[in-house]
C-alpha cells in the first residue's frame, strides 16, 4: 500500500512563500477533502506536489512509495501513480484527446517495459470508450483537440476521463466541482466513486460541501495562509458551510482579530 | 607590395559572392531541339550575364546572405562522374498519394525514366522529361516555356532558364480528369555539382490533376551542391490542380527557386509546400489569380534544424475580381536554424470582391533559432476582404507541464506539441503518404 506523506512543506513562487509548513498524509483507499479561502495555497500545494517548474520548494519532504517526490520530474511522478486534475486545464492545440491519452498510456507502458510496442489501437479504443461511457461523454470527444474550445464543465469531465484512463494511486482533484452543473457534478462524482477503492487515495480540493455529498470524505482539512490549521471528519465541512472561515481566522490569528 | 595586393584580394572575395564558372558552351543543345528552345536558352544566358549576383542590399535578399556559396566550384554533372553517384533510394519512389501512380518520372544525373498510363497517353496527356519534350512536343513547349516566369526575374531564374534541361512537362488537355496522381522525382546526389531544373505544368480548361514533385539528394557532411529551378504553372478556366512539392535536399544543398502559377477563371489550385531540407533555400512562389472566380490555396510546412536557412517569398496576386487566396505557412525551428517568410497580397485596381488571407506561424524550439515573418498587403481596389497574421512563439511551459503531468516524457511532450502545431497544415494536405512523410520528419527532427 502506498501513501503520500507531506511533511513541513514550504514552497513559493517568484520569491513569495505561499506554503508555510504543510503536513498531510493521504493513504490509498482514503478520501481527503482540502478546503480553505481563496488564495490560501491549495492549488500551490497541488502544483508543488505535481512538480510545476514555476514553483520553488523551500523546504520539506513529500514521501511517496519510499522516495522523495520532490526530487523527481513531473512525468516521473505521474508514472509513479500521482495524478492532478487541474483547476484550470490547459489547451493543447492540434492534439486530439485520443492521441494525447494514447501517448500518456504508452509512456507508462514504456517505463514499465522498455521493449513495449505500445497499447494496441483496438484495445485502446475499447478502453477509451468504456471510460467515456463511465463519464457519459460523447465519443466524438476523443477526436477533439485537448481542452481547445471545451466548456468549463467539459474540461473538468475530461480531467476525470484522464484520471480514469491513467489509473493513479493518489489523485488530487483541484476544484473539479467548480463549473459543473448539477447533473455533471453527479456524473463526475459517480465516475470518481467508480474509481474509488483500496488502490486509490484522493485529495479533493473544494470550496463547497456539495461535492462531498457525492464523494464522501474520510477526512477534511482546512488550509489557511499556507498551513493546514484544522483537520477533522466530514462534519468539519458542514461546520464551514454554516459558519464560514471567520471563526478559524480568529482562532489562528488572535492578535489581528 | 605584392603581399598587400594578395591580402586585398582575399578581403574582397570574403565580402562578395564568388562568380560561377559556367560559360556559354555549357548551354544544353539537344539533338532535334527547336530553334525556339536554342534561342530561349541563349537569351537567358545573356540575361544571366547582364544581371549581378544578388546581395543583401537587394530587398528580396535582405535576410538571405549567399556570400558563402562557393559558386566557382560548381560544375554540371557530366557523364564521367555520373556513374559514381548514389542512385535514388527506393523509398522515394513510393507513391505519396493513394497507392498507385498514373505516371512517374525519375530525373537523375545517370539518366531519366518516365512512364505514363497508356490510357492517358491516348487521351493526349503529356507527362515526360524535358529533353524528350524538346524533341517530341516543340509546339506545346513553345507555348509554355518562359511564359509564366521570365528569365530576367533574377540571376538564378536566368541561370535556370539557360541551363535547365532536367525537367518535366505536364500537359493535361481540356476536360481530361486524371484520378491517380502523377509523381516526379529530381534526384541530385554528389558534391560540387550544379543541378538546374525546369518544370512546366499546363492544365487545359476543366482538366483535373494531382501532381507530386519531390527534389531530394544525399546528405553530404562537407562541401556544397546547388540547385536552381523554375516551375511554371498554368491552370486554365475551371481546371483543378493539386500540386504537392516536397523539398528534401541534403543539408549541403543551396537551393534557389522561382515558381509561379497562373490560375484562370473559376479554376482552382491547391498548392502544398513541404520544405525540410537544404542548407539554404531562397524560394519565390507567386500565385497569380488572373480570371474571375479563381481560387488558390498555398499551404507551407517547414522544419529547420542545424544551420539551415529557408527563405520563402510568397506573392498572392489578385488580378481579377471575385478571386480568393488563402495562404498558411507554418514552421518549426531548431538549433541555430533560421527561416524567413515574406508574403504579399496584392489586389489590382478593379479586382473587387477579392478575398485574400495569409498567415505565417513559427514555433521556435531553441534560443538560437530565429524566424522572420513579414506579411504585407497592397490593395488597390476598395471592395475587398484581406487579412494577415504573423506569429513567432515558443513552446508554452504550461502546455509542457500539463503533458508531463500525465507521465509523458519531455521529448515526447515536445513532439506532441509540435505535431499539434503543424496539425492545421496537415489538415490541408489530403494525402496520407505526404502526411506520414512529414510526421516522420517531425519525429526525426524532434528525436
Ligand atoms: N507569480 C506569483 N507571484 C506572487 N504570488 C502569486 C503568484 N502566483 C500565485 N500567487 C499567489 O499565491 C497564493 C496562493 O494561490 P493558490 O492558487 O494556491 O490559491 P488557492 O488556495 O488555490 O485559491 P483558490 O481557492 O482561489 O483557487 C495567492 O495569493 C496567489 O495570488
Ligand atoms: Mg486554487
Amino acid at each position: 500500500m502506498s501513501e503520500i506523506v507531506i511533511s513541513n512543506l514550504h514552497a513559493g513562487i517568484d520569491g513569495n512563500e505561499i506554503l508555510k509548513g504543510v503536513d498531510l498524509t493521504v493513504n490509498q483507499g482514503e478520501v481527503h477533502a482540502l478546503m480553505g479561502p481563496n488564495g490560501t495555497g491549495k492549488s500551490t500545494l497541488a502544483y508543488v506536489l505535481m512538480g510545476h517548474p514555476k514553483y520553488e520548494v523551500i523546504k520539506g519532504k513529500v514521501i511517496f512509495r519510499g522516495v522523495n517526490l520532490l526530487d523527481l520530474e513531473p512525468d516521473e511522478r505521474s508514472r509513479m501513480g500521482l495524478f492532478l486534475a487541474f483547476q484550470y486545464p490547459i489547451a493543447i492545440p492540434g492534439v486530439s484527446v485520443a492521441n494525447f491519452l494514447r501517448t500518456a498510456v504508452n509512456a507508462r507502458r514504456k517505463a514499465d517495459n522498455p521493449e513495449d510496442k505500445g497499447i494496441p489501437i483496438p484495445e485502446f479504443r475499447t478502453m477509451l470508450k468504456d471510460k467515456m461511457d463511465l463519464l457519459k461523454m460523447d465519443h466524438a470527444f476523443a477526436g477533439r483537440y485537448l481542452n481547445e474550445g471545451f466548456s468549463g464543465g467539459e474540461k473538468k469531465r475530461a480531467e476525470i476521463l484522464q484520471m480514469a484512463a491513467l489509473q493513479p494511486e493518489i489523485a488530487i482533484l483541484d476544484e473539479t466541482d467548480s463549473g459543473l452543473d448539477i447533473d455533471a457534478l453527479r456524473i463526475v462524482s459517480d465516475g470518481v466513486n467508480a474509481l474509488r477503492g483500496e488502490d486509490l487515495g484522493v485529495l479533493v480540493i473544494t470550496h463547497y460541501q456539495r461535492i462531498l455529498n457525492y464523494i464522501k470524505p474520510d477526512y477534511v482539512h482546512i488550509m489557511l495562509d499556507g498551513r493546514i490549521v484544522v483537520s477533522g471528519g466530514p462534519e468539519l465541512a458542514l461546520t464551514l458551510e454554516e459558519q464560514g472561515y471567520d471563526w478559524l481566522r480568529k482562532k489562528n490569528n488572535p492578535v489581528s482579530a | 607590395m605584392a603581399r598587400t595586393v594578395v591580402t586585398k584580394t582575399r578581403k574582397i572575395t570574403g565580402r562578395e559572392s564568388q562568380e560561377f564558372m559556367f560559360n556559354e558552351d555549357m548551354i544544353p543543345k539537344h539533338v532535334g531541339a527547336s530553334d525556339y528552345m536554342r534561342k530561349y536558352r541563349e537569351d537567358a544566358w545573356k540575361t544571366y550575364q547582364r544581371l549581378a549576383m544578388p546581395t543583401t542590399n537587394d530587398e528580396p535578399w535582405r535576410r538571405t546572405d549567399i556570400r558563402k556559396l562557393r559558386a566557382g566550384e560548381f560544375h554540371l554533372p557530366v557523364n564521367g562522374n555520373r556513374k559514381k553517384l548514389p542512385d535514388v533510394p527506393n523509398e522515394l519512389l513510393k507513391p505519396l498519394v493513394g497507392n498507385q501512380h498514373a505516371g512517374q518520372i525519375i530525373l537523375t544525373p545517370g539518366g531519366t525514366e518516365a512512364n505514363l498510363d497508356s490510357e492517358l497517353v491516348e487521351q493526349g496527356v503529356i507527362f515526360t522529361d524535358l529533353t524528350t519534350a524538346e524533341r517530341q512536343h516543340p509546339d506545346i513547349l513553345k507555348k509554355m516555356i518562359g511564359k509564366v516566369i521570365k528569365a530576367d526575374e533574377g540571376k538564378f531564374a536566368a541561370l535556370s532558364a539557360a541551363f535547365g534541361d532536367t525537367g518535366v512537362l505536364v500537359y493535361v488537355p481540356k476536360g481530361v480528369r486524371i484520378e491517380q496522381p502523377l509523381h516526379s522525382i529530381l534526384w541530385g546526389p554528389g558534391l560540387n555539382l550544379a543541378y538546374f531544373s525546369h518544370i512546366l505544368i499546363w492544365l487545359g480548361e476543366g482538366a483535373e490533376l494531382t501532381y507530386v514533385h519531390e527534389a531530394a539528394s544525399t546528405n553530404e557532411p562537407d562541401g556544397q551542391t546547388m540547385h536552381a529551378g523554375l516551375i511554371e504553372i498554368n491552370v486554365d478556366p475551371r481546371a483543378n490542380l493539386r500540386f504537392v512539392e516536397l523539398q528534401s535536399w541534403g543539408d549541403h544543398v543551396w537551393n534557389f527557386t522561382h515558381k509561379r502559377a497562373r490560375v484562370g477563371r473559376d479554376a482552382n489550385l491547391d498548392w502544398v509546400f513541404a520544405a525540410v531540407g537544404s542548407k539554404l533555400t531562397k524560394d519565390f512562389s507567386d500565385l497569380d489569380l488572373i480570371g474571375q472566380g479563381a481560387v488558390g490555396r498555398m499551404s507551407g510546412f517547414y522544419f529547420t534544424d542545424g544551420n539551415q536557412h529557408l527563405d520563402h517569398d510568397t506573392q498572392q496576386n489578385h488580378f481579377a475580381p471575385n478571386t480568393t487566396s488563402d495562404l498558411l505557412f507554418k514552421g518549426a525551428l531548431k538549433e541555430q536554424s533560421r527561416s524567413v517568410w515574406q508574403g504579399m497580397i496584392y489586389v489590382a485596381p478593379g479586382a473587387q470582391k477579392t478575398d485574400g488571407y495569409q498567415a505565417n506561424r513559427n514555433l521556435i524550439l531553441s534560443r538560437q533559432a530565429r524566424a522572420d515573418s513579414i506579411p504585407g498587403l497592397e490593395i488597390l481596389a476598395d471592395d475587398v476582404r484581406c487579412s494577415h497574421g504573423a506569429t513567432v512563439g515558443k513552446i508554452d511551459p504550461d502546455e509542457m507541464f500539463y503533458l508531463r503531468s500525465r507521465g509523458i516524457k519531455q521529448p515526447d511532450a515536445g513532439r506532441l506539441i509540435v505535431q499539434g502545431f503543424f496539425n492545421p497544415i496537415m489538415q490541408r494536405i489530403p494525402f496520407d503518404g505526404v502526411r506520414d512523410r512529414l510526421d516522420q520528419v517531425i519525429t526525426r527532427k524532434m528525436g
